[in-house]
């Protein structure tokens, strides 16, 4: 009878992953950690508040608006890339140099950088130079999205869906090419109609896809900060003002290490919780089936 | 280590956390858990009941800071109840 041999030697080769991740996350993590309980001048010259910062920082009503906006914003792109991302990934060609193609125009958005997105995006929506903003013109739309918060919020959700819908849609996509084609054999042999076979066979298969999606697009746009910030500036007044932005305005703005990184903590916590809830819910729905 | 403004109480919370990672894994290659269900609308691993207890734990203290002005220490005892409660019947 032959014996299970272990070896543990793999473990080793993890060895240098920790060691990247301690020296870009858990280092970084720590110093925050102790920065948020000092009021900090600079390393050698600090005082112990305890929990004062975060104090501060649970009650600033500036928080509370800027946390309320990213929600109402990470949902928003949330709503509208999801299905969109499953609809171009429907629409895209299979075979050929159809689909080669489909899939570099697909993907361009996401080789630009966020802030030449932002360049972009700010003379696309201008009114005298920009197509966007002399169309809305055109067609007898007050637009300025300088001015106007409703139309900064439509122009920096409409970036985003722009910017980042492909990564939805190629992920979407992955996930369909996946499915074996017997499945779609049956679905002809019992005149399963197209909506039955969206339902019952391709949307089933793209949840693992979708899962990936949601999250990476949950943290990234909970986390934006350079499209809006070379867009609006956060503005008209504070109304595209989202965490990181208020939290950059503290920590290099103002140089209140001590709150901003009461404040880093608050956020990091956030997101973790609301990762938490996104993953298990998933994966539950998942179990249960 | 200067650059990081280390102070004792931040040490030691580290050092907790550190132990607490050390004694669960120790734990684990002892006596593997296995998934179950309590209390919680969810089956859980022993490290998915740390993981809630140490997030709830965190939001608690967050709440008692913001919401009243008790000693921080009366959240920290409530939060060992309550992780005991979690790790034992959650």
């Amino acid at each position: 009878m032959q014996t299970k041999v272990e070896n543990n030697k793999a473990w080793f080769l993890v060895l240098p992953v920790f060691l990247i991740v301690a020296f870009s996350a858990i280092i970084p993590l720590m110093t925050v950690v102790n920065y948020s309980v000092q009021d900090i001048f600079d390393p050698y010259t600090r005082y112990f508040v305890g929990t004062e910062w975060f104090k501060q920082v649970m009650l600033d009503s500036r928080l509370h608006e800027a946390l309320l906006r990213q929600f109402i914003y990470s949902f928003t792109i949330l709503i509208i890339e999801v299905p969109l991302g499953i609809c171009v990934a429907l629409m895209m060609p299979t075979k050929g140099r159809g689909a080669s193609l489909a899939l570099i125009l697909v993907a361009i958005p996401l080789l630009i950088p966020w802030n030449v997105v932002g360049t972009i995006w700010q003379i696309f929506g201008r009114a005298d130079i920009g197509l966007f903003g002399a169309f809305m013109s055109s067609i007898g739309v007050d637009y300025n999205y300088a001015s106007d918060p409703t139309d900064a919020w439509l122009t920096v959700v409409l970036m985003d869906v722009w910017h980042w819908t492909p990564l939805v849609a190629l992920l979407c996509y992955s996930g369909l090419r996946a499915i074996p084609e017997v499945y779609y054999q049956a679905a002809r042999i019992d005149q399963a109609s197209r909506w039955a076979v969206f339902r019952y066979i391709q949307l089933p298969k793209l949840t693992n896809v979708l899962i990936i999606g949601v999250l990476l697009r949950f943290m990234d746009s909970f986390m934006i900060y350079t499209e809006p910030f070379v867009l609006t500036g956060g503005g008209p007044g504070s109304s595209t003002t989202f965490l990181s932005q208020s939290l950059v305005q503290q920590a290099i703005g103002q140089f209140d290490l001590g709150p901003a990184a009461a404040f880093s903590l608050v956020y990091f916590l956030i997101i973790l919780l609301v990762c938490w809830v996104f993953y298990t819910t998933i994966m539950n729905m998942q179990k249960d089936k | 280590m200067a650059w990081m403004s280390w102070t004792l109480p931040t040490a030691l919370f580290f050092i907790g956390i550190a132990v607490i990672l050390v004694g669960m894994t120790t734990w684990q290659l002892i006596s593997p858990c296995v998934e179950r269900r309590g209390f919680l609308p969810l089956a859980t691993t022993r490290g998915d009941r740390l993981f809630i207890g140490l997030l709830s734990s965190a939001f608690i203290h967050l709440a008692f800071v913001a919401l009243t002005d008790v000693n921080i220490a009366v959240a920290t005892v409530l939060c060992a109840f309550w992780m005991i409660i979690l790790m034992r019947w959650g």
